[in-house]
């Protein structure tokens, strides 16, 4: 055992080597194009793990997390941009005060971003304590609400998100070594609590809330402290994009968001955090892929005319057949572990 | 507010609930049988829409006609959502049963997206829904009048199918206890599917007159209003068909009444009825008619 254990940490370490030099490697030699899916897909793991942790791991299905990054994505753009910059974009009506005042420096970024995620955990907590004394679907539907109430929100209150316009021109911070390194520190702390006391009572949650609550776990304490957890990498994620596409407007959050991440889970495995990680990335790469289903082809003498939006309908279609016919997804509820692959290639060996 | 106009703002509201109401319906009856939010439902509910227009424009049939077909198709839509999606599914954990209901909603819409495209369009309306008539002094077009009447047509129609029929008696009882009316010989596959039929024929038949209020139709038509009808279901207690239409006419009429009262808050129109909602989930999440669910150990 604690051989096994040794050869993990360094295995472990390996692969961390191998992802920083992956990380240098593509940030100076792969093209733009490459970078922005590669950081696509680290957004992806932040925002599908932090999921993963309230859906699959706690048991609630919360159809919100659209909802907390808006609130972080927002808040880092209100805080990032210049402010130079916010007198132009807000021409309809001007940025309340204190936003319209300053601005942080490049270096303040991370602090924006941990004010963002702070901000989508405090919401989080506050829409959190009525609703999630709910079951099931009634959470269900009380946090599809709450998303569509911030999209009704961002779409009104001009004053603070300049509308249906949203908002330009925010700086392009992020890089490969940002949204790589947040994707790290998600699985990192996000796993660790999993395995920690706190994620076997979730687990206990998610298996049987009764049953959990006579063997002494706090239901509603322990519900609580994995949604405001979820809501702040949800509102990191947030952050990130914003950064990353240098704007940000209501129709960037809306359930399509959150049906993307729920694709992701799903496709992993409810439960398995290691599964949403590779399902991030798969999921990012698929989505380019499939944008040249979209795109229109001539193959010989045929065109064949793109079908826009034709992305989302091979997704919903997956998700269905998913949970019909294979509704374990990749890893189920197991993680990915060393062993797992040492088995996998001992297997492939003999056969 | 003068009289007058209350009382075109009271018909406004009794009119849009009374198409809250019919979408409501849908939900209530499958959650009582099944115990799963039907999230395609508010889809079935623009399909509708879809089916009379391509009939009334495409194949030129005449309006009434259009309509028939346009509901029945839609009790086949709703039958076919079940025997795809649901019935796989009905022995499974919860969880995936919500996810497949997402599923199925997000493919209509994006498969409506694709196929006709975002651009919103005009739905024809008959001359009947054209007329304006004068109510105590107050004009009032035909929509706003037939419309409602027309409700409570289909409603009064449905409370017999639910209350004297056999069939509507079976779907009580599936409602009830599903193994026990399965063991008494009711074919509950049969009943499930009969439910389906009926809830998605009132969608259907609650999207066609929503158009010819609203007369825009577009793939997503079908997302708020699929909302509100649900708050009107959770609202009036959800699995009880009596309640889910006092729901309905009680956020319709408030819905109207907001705007009216608040214009210059009616562009968070559609944040109030969450609002609503989640008030009621934690105030009374059993809602008016509801009664009080004990948990099984």
């Amino acid at each position: 055992m604690e051989r096994d254990t040794r050869i993990n940490l360094f295995l472990t370490f390996c692969l961390f080597g191998l992802l920083l030099l992956g990380i240098w490697l593509a940030e100076n030699n792969l093209n733009s194009y490459l970078i922005r899916v590669f950081n696509t897909a680290c957004i992806y793991i932040v925002a599908a793990s932090a999921y993963n942790l309230i859906n699959g791991i706690t048991g609630q299905f919360s159809l919100g997390p659209n909802a907390f990054m808006a609130i972080g994505g927002y808040t880092v753009a209100l805080l990032m941009l210049p402010v130079a910059q916010k007198q132009q974009v807000y021409f309809l009506k001007p940025l309340i005060w204190p936003f319209s005042a300053f601005s942080f420096p490049p270096y303040l970024f991370v602090a924006a971003l941990f004010i963002g995620g702070l901000l989508a955990a405090l919401f989080a907590l506050l829409i959190g304590v009525p609703t999630l004394r709910l079951r099931g679907d009634y959470l269900a539907i009380a946090t599809f609400g709450f998303g569509e109430i911030v999209v009704v929100l961002a779409n009104n209150l001009i004053p603070l998100t300049n509308g249906a316009l949203g908002i330009k021109g925010i700086p392009e911070y992020t890089n490969l070594w940002w949204t790589a390194g947040w994707a790290f520190w998600t699985v990192f702390v996000i796993k660790s609590l999993v395995n920690s006391s706190y994620g076997r009572a979730l687990k206990a949650i998610r298996e049987d809330e009764i049953a959990a609550e006579a063997m002494g776990v706090n239901l509603f304490r322990s519900k609580l402290m994995a949604f405001a957890i979820s809501g702040f990498f949800a509102g990191v994620a947030g952050g990130l994009f914003v950064t990353l596409i240098s704007t940000v407007s209501p129709t960037l959050f809306t359930f399509t968001m959150t049906f993307n991440l729920l694709i992701i889970i799903v496709l992993g495995g409810l439960g398995s955090i290691t599964g949403s990680t590779i399902t991030a990335v798969i999921f990012a790469f698929m989505q380019e892929l499939l944008r040249e289903v979209e795109a229109p082809h001539t193959i010989g003498p045929w065109t064949f005319p793109g079908i826009p939006g034709m992305r989302m309908v091979v997704f919903a279609a997956l998700l269905v057949v998913l949970m019909i016919f294979y509704r374990r997804g990749l890893f189920g509820s197991r993680e990915l572990s060393w062993q797992m692959v040492i088995d996998w290639l001992k297997g492939r060996r003999r056969a | 507010m003068t009289g007058t106009v209350f009382l075109q703002q009271l018909m406004n509201g009794v009119s849009l609930g009374s198409l809250y109401a019919l979408l409501a319906i849908g939900y209530t009856l499958v959650y009582g049988i099944l115990g799963l939010i039907n999230f395609a439902h508010s889809d079935v509910f623009m399909l509708g829409t879809y089916f009379a227009f391509f009939m009334m424009v495409i194949f030129m049939l005449p309006w009434w006609l259009s309509i028939i077909i346009g509901v029945a198709l839609c009790a086949l839509v709703g039958v076919s959502i079940e025997r795809v999606a649901y019935r796989p599914l009905r022995n499974a954990p919860r969880i995936s049963a919500l996810i497949t209901a997402v599923g199925v909603s997000f493919f209509i819409e994006n498969l409506g997206l694709v196929t006709v495209g975002a651009r919103p369009k005009g739905f024809p309306r008959p001359p009947l829904m054209k007329n304006i008539y004068m109510l105590a002094g107050a004009r009032i077009q035909g929509v706003t009048f037939w419309v409602p009447l027309i409700s409570v047509a289909i409603l009064i129609l449905l409370f017999y199918i639910v209350y004297k029929t056999k069939m509507g008696m079976a779907m009580r009882a599936v409602a009830k206890d599903l193994e026990t009316t399965r063991l008494m010989g009711v074919n509950v596959d049969k009943v499930i599917m009969y439910t389906f039929a009926l809830g998605s024929a009132l969608a259907g038949a609650g999207g066609i007159m929503w158009a010819f209020k609203y007369p825009q139709i577009n793939p997503l038509m079908g997302v708020f209003p699929g909302w509100k009808a649900f708050t009107a279901a959770v609202v009036g207690g959800i699995g009880n068909v009596v309640g889910a239409m006092m729901g309905g006419f009680i956020i319709g009429i408030s819905e109207i009444m907001i705007v009216a009262f608040f214009p210059h808050l009616s562009g968070y129109r559609d944040a109030f009825v969450f609002t609503i909602l989640i008030i009621f989930l934690l105030v009374k999440p059993g809602g008016i008619m509801g009664e009080a669910q004990r948990e099984k150990v």
